[in-house]
């Protein structure tokens, strides 16, 4: 790091003694080694991602509102003039193979690992950076090229139209000898990189966990946020290498003529699908993990007690993540496997809802007795709690092997995940950005548009995802674009659901504004003395370097 | 030498050898995953005969059991491919001979080979080949056309599985792929 000692650093605050200088906007801005800038950085590529993949689901939803196809060949010819039906068609499979990979990827990853995590993981353990500055630098440049990519493939050729049209799942054969062009190379060089990006950001994460601890911190001192965002390190870290060594394979069966997912040559197909649910269901533990640590934090700091049944809650992540690591198959039970096999993966996924119970029990036992106050962040974890529960419900429905012959590839399955992830993940990544708003800006946030935003968001979505499970029920499969009129009805409330949703969004993003030009300044700590992790014990926004003086932890 | 590294590049590069070993065990997934299919017979994989490992012949049952000879060829290989008979009942344990007869219905001489498996799939244990004509590349000249047997028995195991023990039909299906000469690099 840089030896210039500074005498005069731009904000005022206790630590301004032994402060650096701040660099100037491009060297601060775009060569950043610093946690909370890069934090900052992440939270904005996310913010962006999610504004594109959101606008993706729009037109989604736009289309089908109605059955039969409106839309979908005139957005084909806006990139394309020459396009027909398959084209528009072809458009469509790119709509939700982009949707779902910046969702999962370029939205909630960034945000819940490379914003919160890069932000408070440093704070909460009392280290003054993360281990290794520089490869966070390079982590989030990686993930800002990866995107750029994945957006870029939708405007080469992939087959039977521009973009990359094979499901965020990148299935072969649809993927290798079914997607001619380049689009699905870009996409999967996208995935390339944005794994590397995941794969350094983890080591960073485990080396400044396990390292860089306050005196004091143990680890079963360590705040819960912070567990979860070193266990969700250890799930990147031997989840993505496959999913790395199956695009890769992917990769040459595409382009050097390898039969490694080609019946032709003695390959399988499945083979690809084990590979990629082997990183796929770890992955959603990836995505919500974080979340729980959030949730943790802000149920209870607004319960004014500490969390209950902390090591309970600390192992039952560390159980989540292990047992997550052998449920695969759950997700490909229509296959073809024996009725053996089905019941392991059946019974091994219903384990699972056991230590998710535990968490669930005992955010509901911190409240319990609590001394509750119902701020933003709370009913956003509130919301998380109720909407985890419901999609973990039918997820413990779709866990049942012959139940999923049924509700496979339905929107059933559709409703599940989005209940899990889009409502699950995204109310504690909101829950995190309300609780932690006044930490990194310096100013409060709007409790008006706060709460206003959670109950038009949480009624958009509901209605939203709710009909989705009579959809897939009723048998409607997913990533179709047209279906016969007898789905009609639900379809549109959801698109209903979608506009109501998005307003709650547009409210979000108005809050944003209005509290950074005109937020009250934030206390150090405006919780009270619920807060009780090490962040608070720094001014807001904190210094530019932080713990020059390492904090003790009695 | 490992004690003057720093704790953190320590960590990191322990780290960052758990994730190689991943990428290892990825790749790795290719050989396993198919010597897992030979072994369990998962998605209806045959079994190959082994004459050494056998220790005796199979007994021959009075039990019978259908087989049905299914053939296909991909698009992009003009050739004609149909088994003798379509169907066959064999005694379990019996051994059998199945012919599938293959035209080239082209004009120029053209490499195919098959890939196969059996449907139910839980049966893919139990049908044993002795000899066969699988992922051996066969070149047919112009009008050429070619008997080629498969040699099979199905093992009387199949009746004490609580899985396969219903199975009153099996299927043996192959499919010809053309061998694209340009695209032999693997």
């Amino acid at each position: 790091m840089t030896d210039i000692a500074a005498t005069a650093p731009a904000h005022g605050h206790d630590h301004a003694h032994d402060d650096h200088d701040t660099p100037g906007f491009f060297v601060r801005w775009f060569m950043s080694t610093n946690h909370k800038d890069i934090g900052t950085l992440y939270l904005i590529f996310a913010i962006i991602a999610g504004i594109v993949g959101g606008v993706l689901s729009g037109m989604m939803r736009l289309e089908l509102a109605e059955p039969g196809i409106q839309y979908l060949t005139g957005w084909a010819q806006m990139f394309d003039p020459a396009a027909g039906d398959v084209q528009g068609k072809h458009f469509w499979n790119v709509m939700i193979t982009a949707h779902g990979l910046i969702m999962v990827f370029f939205m909630v990853m960034p945000a819940m690992i490379g914003g919160f995590g890069n932000w408070f993981v440093p704070l909460m353990i009392g280290a003054p950076d993360m281990a290794f500055p520089r490869m966070n630098n390079i982590s989030f440049w990686l993930t800002a090229v990866a995107f750029i990519m994945l957006v870029g493939s939708m405007f080469v050729p992939g087959g039977s139209g521009l973009g990359a049209g094979t499901g965020w799942t990148v299935y072969a054969p649809l993927s290798t000898s079914g997607s001619a062009g380049p689009a699905v190379d870009m996409a999967i060089f996208s995935l390339h990189l944005a794994g590397a990006a995941s794969i350094l950001g983890a080591i960073n994460f485990i080396t400044t966990i396990f390292n860089m601890r306050a005196p004091g911190m143990t680890l079963h001192k360590m705040p819960l946020f912070v567990w979860s965002v070193l266990v969700t390190a250890f799930l990147l870290l031997l989840a993505l290498p496959v999913l790395a060594a199956a695009i890769t394979m992917l990769l040459t069966d595409r382009n050097f003529g390898t039969t490694f997912y080609d019946a032709t040559g003695g390959g399988d197909p499945v083979l690809y699908q084990h590979l990629f649910w082997f990183f796929g269901h770890p992955e959603v533990y990836i995505m919500i993990l974080p979340g729980f640590g959030i949730v943790s934090q802000v149920i209870s700091t607004f319960s004014r007690k500490p969390v209950f049944g902390y090591l309970g809650m600390a192992y039952a992540m560390v159980a989540i993540g292990v047992v997550g690591f052998i449920v695969w198959a759950h997700h490909m039970f229509t296959v073809g496997m024996s009725v053996n096999l089905k019941m392991y993966f059946t019974a091994a996924t219903m384990v699972i809802a056991v230590p998710t119970g535990i968490k669930i029990f005992s955010w509901i036992a911190t409240m319990w007795g609590g001394s509750l106050t119902f701020k933003t962040p709370m009913v956003w974890s509130l919301g998380f709690i109720f909407m985890f529960t419901v999609g973990g419900v039918t997820g413990v429905v779709l866990a049942n092997g012959g139940v999923d012959t049924n509700l496979h590839d339905t929107y059933y399955v559709v409703a599940h995940f989005h209940y899990v992830l889009s409502l699950g993940a995204v109310f504690s990544l909101f829950a995190g950005f309300y609780y932690w708003f006044p930490k990194m800006s310096g100013r409060m946030y709007n409790e008006f548009l706060g709460q206003l935003h959670f109950w038009i968001f949480f009624i958009g979505v509901n209605i939203l995802f709710f009909p989705q499970h009579f959809l897939g029920q009723q048998g409607m499969p997913r990533r179709y674009p047209d279906y016969p009129d007898a789905y009609a009805f639900w379809h549109l409330i959801s698109s209903y659901g979608y506009v109501i949703m998005g307003v709650g969004v547009l409210i979000f993003f108005a809050n944003i504004l209005w509290s950074l030009v005109a937020g009250k300044k934030a206390a150090d700590n405006p919780w009270g003395e619920g807060a009780t992790t090490l962040e608070w014990t720094l001014s807001s926004p904190p210094p530019f370097h932080q713990f020059n003086e390492l904090p003790r932890i009695a | 030498m490992i004690n003057r590294l720093s704790p953190n590049t320590k960590t990191a590069s322990l780290a960052a050898l758990l994730a190689a070993s991943m990428v290892g065990l990825g790749f790795a997934a290719v050989p396993l995953y198919d010597l897992f299919c030979r072994v369990t017979g998962f998605g209806g994989t045959t079994q190959r005969y082994d004459p050494v490992a056998a220790a005796a012949e199979p007994q021959v049952l009075s039990t019978t059991i259908s087989v049905r000879f299914d053939s296909n060829v991909s698009p992009g290989l003009p050739w004609k491919f149909y088994p003798e008979h379509p169907r066959d009942t064999v005694a379990i344990g019996a051994r059998d001979m199945a012919i599938f007869i293959a035209e080239n219905q082209s004009a120029r001489p053209v490499v195919g080979t098959a890939s196969f498996n059996v449907t139910p799939t839980q049966a893919g244990k139990y049908f044993t080949k002795i000899q066969c004509f699988c992922f051996t590349e066969q070149r047919l000249e112009p009008g050429q056309q070619m008997r080629m047997p498969v040699l099979f028995f199905v093992d009387p195991k199949i009746l004490d599985d609580p899985d396969a023990r219903d199975v009153q039909e099996i299927t043996l299906s192959y499919t010809f792929h053309p061998v694209d000469e340009g695209k032999k690099a693997s």
